[in-house]
C-alpha cells in the first residue's frame, strides 16, 4: 500500500490528468453538471462563475484533457458535451473500493458462523 | 448474487458510509471487530495492539509473502459500547495522510441477522478520493505485476 502513495507523489503531473482528480475540484464539477443539461461554449460557462475566464477556461481545459468533455465546432462557436463514456469509468472506480470491503465481510461472516455467540 | 456491502459516497462531502447485513447474531459481529484473533483473520493482517476499550489503542500491521512490512496502522478508541457502537481514528504509518475518524453501529435485526453501519470521516475531499481510488489502483498494479510475470516467464 505504501508504495502506491509514493508511486502517486511522484506522478503529480499524471494524476493531473486522471478523471478521478479532475472532479475532486468543485469548480469542474459544476462545469461538469451544467454542460450536462445541455452543451454550451466557454463563454457561457464561465458567466456561471464569480472567477475570471481564464481560471474558467483553465478548468474547461483539464476537463477537455481527461476527456470528460468533448468539443464540437459550430461556426465559429465551440460548444463542450458531457462525455458520458468517460463518466462511466468514474462510477466503475468505486466498485474494486466496494468489492474490497465486500470480500472482508465474506471472510468475517464465513470465519464467525462457527462460532456461539 | 446480490451486492451485499454497499458504498454510499456522495459528492462535496468528506464523508462516506459502509453498510453491510450479516447472517450472524450481533454479538459475533461484534466480537469479529474488537477480538484479536478474529480481526487477525478476516483482516489478514497482523494484531500487534488492540485494547478495546473508550481511550484503548489499536496497531495493526501487514506483511507480504517475503516478510516485508507493507502496511502499519494504528488508532484509538474514543467511545465503545459492546453490541452497539465503536468511535475510532484510523491512521496509516509512513503516508502523508490525515487520521480518520470512523463511527461503526451495529445494529440487531433478529436473533441471527445484523447490520453493520461505518460512516468514515476524512479530513479533505482529495483524501477520501485517494482512499476510495486505492483498491482500484492496486488492482491495475496487481493486473500490472501478474503480466511482468507471465512476460518474465516467456522470455
Amino acid at each position: 500500500m505504501t508504495s502506491l502513495y509514493l508511486q502517486s507523489n511522484n506522478c503529480i503531473m499524471e494524476i493531473r490528468r486522471d478523471v478521478f482528480q479532475a472532479i475532486a475540484d468543485p469548480t469542474r464539477r459544476a462545469i461538469l453538471s451544467l454542460v450536462a443539461i445541455q452543451a454550451m461554449t466557454p463563454g457561457a460557462i464561465a458567466e456561471n462563475f464569480n472567477s475570471s475566464r481564464q481560471t474558467i477556461s483553465k478548468h474547461i481545459q483539464i476537463l477537455n484533457e481527461c476527456e470528460l468533455l468533448h468539443q464540437t465546432q459550430n461556426g465559429r462557436e465551440i460548444y463542450y458535451h458531457l462525455n458520458p463514456e468517460k463518466m462511466k469509468e468514474i462510477d466503475k472506480f468505486i466498485e474494486p473500493f466496494r468489492k474490497m470491503w465486500d470480500d472482508r465481510f465474506n471472510k468475517l461472516e464465513a470465519i464467525m458462523k462457527n462460532y456461539k455467540k | 448474487m446480490e451486492k451485499k456491502t454497499k458504498i454510499h459516497a456522495e459528492d462535496d462531502r468528506l464523508d462516506l458510509v459502509i453498510t453491510r447485513e450479516f447472517n450472524l447474531p450481533v454479538e459475533l459481529l461484534f466480537k469479529a471487530h474488537t477480538e484479536s484473533e478474529f480481526v487477525a483473520q478476516w483482516m489478514g493482517t497482523k494484531v500487534l495492539k488492540l485494547e478495546s476499550k473508550k481511550n484503548g489503542g489499536w496497531e495493526y500491521e501487514t506483511s507480504d509473502s517475503n516478510g516485508n512490512v507493507v502496511f502499519r496502522a494504528n488508532g484509538v478508541f474514543h467511545d465503545f459500547v459492546p453490541n452497539e457502537k465503536i468511535v475510532r481514528t484510523f491512521e496509516m504509518d509512513n503516508v502523508n495522510f490525515a487520521p480518520q475518524l470512523e463511527f461503526l453501529e451495529f445494529e440487531k435485526l433478529t436473533d441471527d441477522t445484523s447490520k453493520l453501519t461505518m460512516q468514515i470521516i476524512y479530513k479533505s475531499i482529495e483524501h477520501r478520493m485517494t482512499q476510495l481510488k486505492l483498491p482500484f489502483a492496486q488492482g491495475l498494479n496487481m493486473a500490472h505485476n501478474r503480466l511482468e510475470e507471465i512476460v518474465t516467464k516467456l522470455k
